[in-house]
């Protein structure tokens, strides 16, 4: 596959992604809709709209079974938008499950599953799509809507223009002129105006009044406001307002506006035309100029640009190295303020310096931007797992959802996904109640299932909480003990909040026993671990009766890192504060040596200790106040023995190049901003190191980085 | 070979497609591309065109209104416009042809059937302008 193509094949997949993702956006939409009564046809003809597409470019790309699974859900889609067939609890069902399957077959596409056999969900949406057709009259024939207009029309568009039709909804055409430079966002604003009270059918270019400057669009919508409402909504462009009128002559009844007089007056006048629309009512009207300009500008889909993800990593990284020569410049400069006769142009070169330092900060700040995306896009995938779990155990849950625009680095977005759906999957089946339960209890039969997020200083929090049985505590001990994650002695010591956090231990639960106690623990070892390995952390509240609250806490980015910086004889190192539970002065603690290593008892638990200065070989004397920097990732657990602690600090990673790839237990390398360059350790790979290794990280002696 | 071609799809992939395809089969020396049916009608009364690419499915201004605009504005009366879609519906597709499109080509198709309709489009375009 040349570059290019990869490049077009790269576009398709990711436009396939964000047309599956709208479409499970917009079917929750119509699903809550539907439940309250309220179908917004516009919406039911976006999810056609995409899955056209998608059809379409999945034909091209010779992507077969996507295409044609693509194709028998338009069919179903277009009868739904149609009206042809009513949209239905089970059809919306269908179309969920399609959502899925279109998913998998983007993965299969992506290389990342297997194969997916479709056939049988293409014959299940075939059999609601081969149902009988309903024959109508045409209601539109007792509208004088003119051969040209209907010619235009697409066939969704006739159809809606027809349910108006029916409905006997006044129809109108409403002409709006607007400059050329600003039509996308005016047009948006006028749509947003006449959403609430108007169905727009369709924008008709009118070729007499559109100039070098504006375009005219005659508006074609169906309304029940009055005509001065509908100029007033238009705005300062609208240049006319014309209602298309019923004929006398037909049996059909009057259009039910009875308030709205100023029609039936003037409708006694003789009729005006415009050049394009035949037989219709017309109001000129002079612009009403009593509406300010839109403020709001409307971000068009063209103005944004798709980024894989690594470039913007790439970027951070070059970033990174700016940030290195910035320090070398510093060293420099300090060299030169030595010299009486160069002062004048170290002078001129430390403003240079701090003008390039601020720039290249609001450079990092602007980059770390681009990464953020709301994290309500995930919780809308979220939404659809609970609608499906939800339906699966006969349990009535409402989702809420609370700082869905909460922005948070996009690569923690991704992986947060499983973790969350396993939080949302388990409130749902095991954390609340049977509705009739529920009653019986005397709370509502619908439980609630809240997604909370929030910025937190650096941290983003999103809490999964819900209003079910809560965790039983005497349960869950029971339960440890009987499967010897902790002693009866120890058990005894632990407080509620304590016994709680023993559901996140390996080997707690099965999902058998989970139900038995309250339905939590699945897995939750592995969210932990996940959510962990993104430098997060989670906790856990409940209440029996009342409900639980998971609330999990991450950084905002990955690319800058809180670290705890730290000294080992000469040298200067950073470990990732995520990593770091507590630090602790090392002569307090009782050393003893097991199997030829050196441990501390720590609260009662073995803590293995290694001493970072002969790991490194910096080979210095025992320090009698060094300080264990306790370390762990999961259930490991690791003691780093260092000579002093100099503080915490935000830190950029910069990797550490391809020659010194090998090295292992460094992560990278990083600027303090103090013009000192040092290394940043790899807390996984010195874990793995210290509890399964006995030889030191690399045969060969450092030798580089540090401050020595 | 044409001079210049506009290629009106509010799918991305959809644009480069098209456009990878027009510069493998050397159709155009220039190719300008619209994301939706009002972008068409900023760019179209500014640029002298020899073909028009249309897709019908498009939010707001659709293909169709796009057809019936170019052909009523006396500068792209005689354009070559060639519908690019997969509308299912034959109304939809009657319609564009009533409205002036001069072919209509369905999504999937191969670099050889996007040669043949294209270069049919100019030729009966250009036997109407000299008869």
């Amino acid at each position: 596959m040349n570059e290019e193509t990869e490049r077009v094949r790269d576009e398709f997949l990711a436009e396939s992604q964000e047309l599956v993702e709208s479409l499970s956006r917009d079917l929750l939409l119509i699903d809550h809709g539907q439940k309250h009564n309220a179908l917004d046809p516009d919406l039911v003809n976006a999810v056609f709209r995409g899955v056209h597409t998608l059809k379409g470019i999945a034909g091209m790309f010779g992507y077969g079974e996507l295409s044609e699974t693509a194709h028998v859900l338009e069919d179903l889609l277009d009868q739904i938008r149609l009206g042809k067939i009513s949209l239905e609890q089970s059809t919306l069902d269908v179309l969920f499950e399609g959502v899925e399957v279109l998913q998998r077959l983007l993965g299969a596409v992506r290389g990342e599953s297997h194969e997916v056999d479709v056939a049988l969900f293409r014959d299940a949406v075939r059999s609601i799509t081969s149902a009988t057709k309903v024959a109508t009259v045409d209601p539109l024939a007792a509208y004088d809507i003119g051969d040209d207009v209907l010619g235009v029309l697409t066939e969704y568009e006739e159809h809606r223009l027809r349910a108006n039709a029916e409905q006997k909804n006044p129809l109108h055409r409403l002409r709006v002129r607007f400059p050329l430079s600003s039509i996308d966002s005016d047009l948006e604003a006028v749509k947003r105006r006449l959403k609430p009270v108007a169905e727009i059918i369709t924008y008709l270019p009118s070729i007499e009044g559109s100039g070098d400057d504006a375009i005219e669009l005659e508006v074609l919508l169906a309304s029940r406001a009055t005509i001065g409402e509908l100029r007033t909504l238009a705005g300062t462009d609208a240049v006319e307002t014309v209602r298309l009128r019923v004929p006398e002559s037909r049996t059909v009844p009057p259009p039910r506006m009875t308030e709205d007089g100023d029609v039936f007056r003037r409708d006694s006048k003789p009729p005006q035309r415009t050049p394009t629309l035949p037989p219709a009512m017309i109001i000129p009207e002079s612009s009403q100029r009593d509406m300010g300009a839109e403020g709001i500008a409307v971000r068009a889909v063209s103005k944004t640009v798709r980024v894989d993800i690594t470039k913007l990593d790439h970027l951070m990284n070059l970033i990174g190295e700016l940030g290195i020569l910035k320090s070398s410049v510093g060293r420099v400069l300090e060299r030169m303020g030595h010299h009486t006769e160069m002062r004048p142009i170290s002078a001129d070169l430390q403003r240079v310096h701090r003008s390039f330092e601020r720039h290249l900060a609001a450079l990092q700040d602007g980059l770390l931007d681009v990464r953020m995306v709301p994290i309500g896009q995930t919780f809308e995938r979220l939404a659809r797992a609970v609608r499906q779990v939800a339906r699966e155990h006969g349990k009535e849950v409402r989702l809420v959802v609370n700082g869905g625009d909460t922005e948070i680095d996009k690569l923690i977005v991704e992986e947060l996904i499983d973790p969350l759906l396993h939080l949302i999957r388990n409130a749902v089946g095991h954390g609340t109640e049977l509705p009739q339960e529920r009653l019986r209890l005397g709370k509502d039969p619908s439980a609630i299932i809240a997604l909370n997020a929030y910025q937190k200083g650096n941290h983003v929090v999103i809490e999964v909480e819900d209003d079910g049985a809560g965790i039983d505590t005497k349960r869950v001990l029971a339960r440890a003990v009987e499967r010897d994650l902790v002693s009866a002695d120890a058990a005894r010591e632990l407080d509620d909040h304590a016994i709680r956090q023993l559901v996140f231990l390996p080997g707690f639960s099965t999902a058998n026993a989970v139900t038995d106690i309250s339905g939590r623990g699945v897995g939750l070892d592995v969210v932990r671990t996940n959510i962990g390995r993104l430098g997060g952390v989670i906790d856990l509240h409940s209440t029996v009766g009342v409900g639980t609250k998971f609330t999990l806490t991450l950084p905002i980015t990955l690319a800058i890192v809180n670290s705890l910086v730290m000294r080992v004889a000469s040298h200067t190192f950073a470990i990732p504060l995520t990593v770091v539970q507590e630090a602790l002065a090392l002569s307090e603690y009782e050393q003893r040596v097991v199997d030829g290593r050196e441990m501390i008892t720590l609260r009662g638990q073995s803590l293995p200790i290694v001493r970072l200065a002969s790991l490194f070989k910096l080979g210095t004397p025992p320090n009698p106040k060094a300080f264990v920097v306790v370390t762990a990732l999961g259930q490991r657990r690791v003691g780093l023995v260092v000579d002093a602690l100099e503080g915490q600090q935000d830190i950029v990673t910069k990797p550490l190049g391809k020659s010194l790839h090998r090295v292992r237990g460094f992560s990278g390398a990083t600027d303090l901003g103090d013009q000192r360059v040092i290394l940043v350790l790899d807390a996984p790979a010195l874990l793995d190191e210290a509890l399964e290794n006995e030889s030191p990280l690399a045969e060969r002696r450092m030798t580089s980085g540090g401050t020595a | 070979m044409m001079e210049r071609v506009l290629i009106v799809d509010d799918s991305a992939a959809m644009r480069h497609f098209l456009r990878a395809s027009i510069e493998r089969l050397g159709l155009a020396r220039e190719i300008r591309e619209a994301s939706s049916g009002l972008e068409a009608m900023r760019v179209l009364p500014r640029e002298p065109l020899d073909l028009l690419l249309v897709d019908v499915n498009m939010p707001d201004i659709h293909g169709l209104e796009v057809i019936r605009w170019v052909r009523a504005s006396p500068a792209h009366a005689q354009l070559p416009v060639i519908v690019i879609s997969s509308e299912a519906s034959s109304k939809d597709r009657a319609r564009g042809l009533t409205l002036g499109a001069d072919a209509w080509l369905d999504k999937p198709f191969t670099d050889e059937q996007l040669d043949a309709t294209v270069r049919a489009v100019i030729e009966k375009r250009r036997g109407a302008k000299t008869p």
